[in-house]
């Protein structure tokens, strides 16, 4: 049963992926994008890292998507038309993307992995809540001022390009 | 696959199934003869000037950027919460002080007008 639904999940990620580049539409691009990585919030599921589902869909779909798709929406030439999308390019694209993929399937396949005996931890998101309060304090920390510089400079880089 | 969520992929499938039902049965159903005015974009009636693909105010950029930062603050919120009762005062402390230095960046951006919509 759950070989089946990776393989569901695994073929919609796939399907989406390749709609992502091959849709006409920028903005349907970015839809299909939506799409994938919602379905990539499936697979966590599946490897029972329910935390990192629900972050990738506030995150990936939630935050990074939308402001994707805001992109799109706010530059006047790209929104509803016919935007150039593709290069001359398909084949050599096409042919790196298969050698990248052979490759990486043989390096799945040459690894040996070692089953971990460890036991997977029904409460996700409260072994990670007591991690980050107890032995990663400072990293914790450091992420707000990470973050405080993020929208320091996202509010600079923004206004100095609207005026 | 943790076994209770068994009821979402219920769920995601008979969601999804009851959408593609309803479009394949339109359009199974459906008459189609097409003209002109029916095609046309209904706006209550007003003729319609212009396409709906219009570019959007720049300005709703700076506040999407800003609710992705705020977004991946919350990220941290969820753990924090959960685990909240068994550590007690200390990592209230620690929340307090996370959100403190984020609260600066979010002055900033109302000092500097960021938020104001001009």
């Amino acid at each position: 049963m759950e070989a089946y639904v990776f393989y569901l999940f695994a073929f919609i990620i796939i399907a989406s992926g390749i709609a992502v580049v091959t849709m006409r539409n920028i903005f349907h691009c970015a839809l299909m994008l939506i799409f994938c990585l919602f379905t990539v919030a499936g697979l966590y599921v599946l490897l029972s890292a329910e935390f990192l589902a629900v972050v990738q869909v506030l995150l990936y779909v939630g935050a990074v998507a939308i402001l994707m798709i805001f992109a799109i929406m706010l530059t006047s030439r790209l929104a509803g038309r016919e935007v150039q999308l593709s290069n001359e390019q398909t084949f050599v694209g096409g042919f790196l993307a298969l050698v990248f993929a052979l490759g990486i399937f043989y390096a799945v396949n040459a690894t040996y992995f070692v089953p971990s005996d460890a036991v997977l931890g029904r409460e996700n998101s409260l072994a990670i809540g007591k991690l980050l309060m107890t032995e990663f304090v400072l990293p914790f920390e450091v992420i707000s001022v990470l973050l405080l510089a993020a929208l320091i400079g996202a509010i600079i880089i923004a206004r100095r390009e609207g005026n | 696959m943790p076994a209770d969520y068994s009821a979402v992929l219920v769920f995601i499938i008979a969601g999804t199934g009851i959408v593609v039902f309803t479009f394949l049965l339109s359009w199974f159903v459906q008459p189609r003869n097409p003209y002109k005015v029916k095609t046309e974009t209904y706006e209550c009636g007003e003729p319609i000037f212009e396409q709906s693909w219009t570019q959007f105010n720049n300005r709703f950029y700076i506040f999407g950027l800003i609710f992705v930062i705020f977004d991946v603050e919350a990220v941290f919120l969820f753990p924090w919460a959960v685990a909240f009762k068994s550590l007690g005062l200390f990592a209230l402390v620690e929340m307090v002080i996370f959100i403190t230095i984020l609260l600066v960046g979010l002055v900033y951006a109302w000092k500097k007008g960021a938020l104001k919509w001009v």
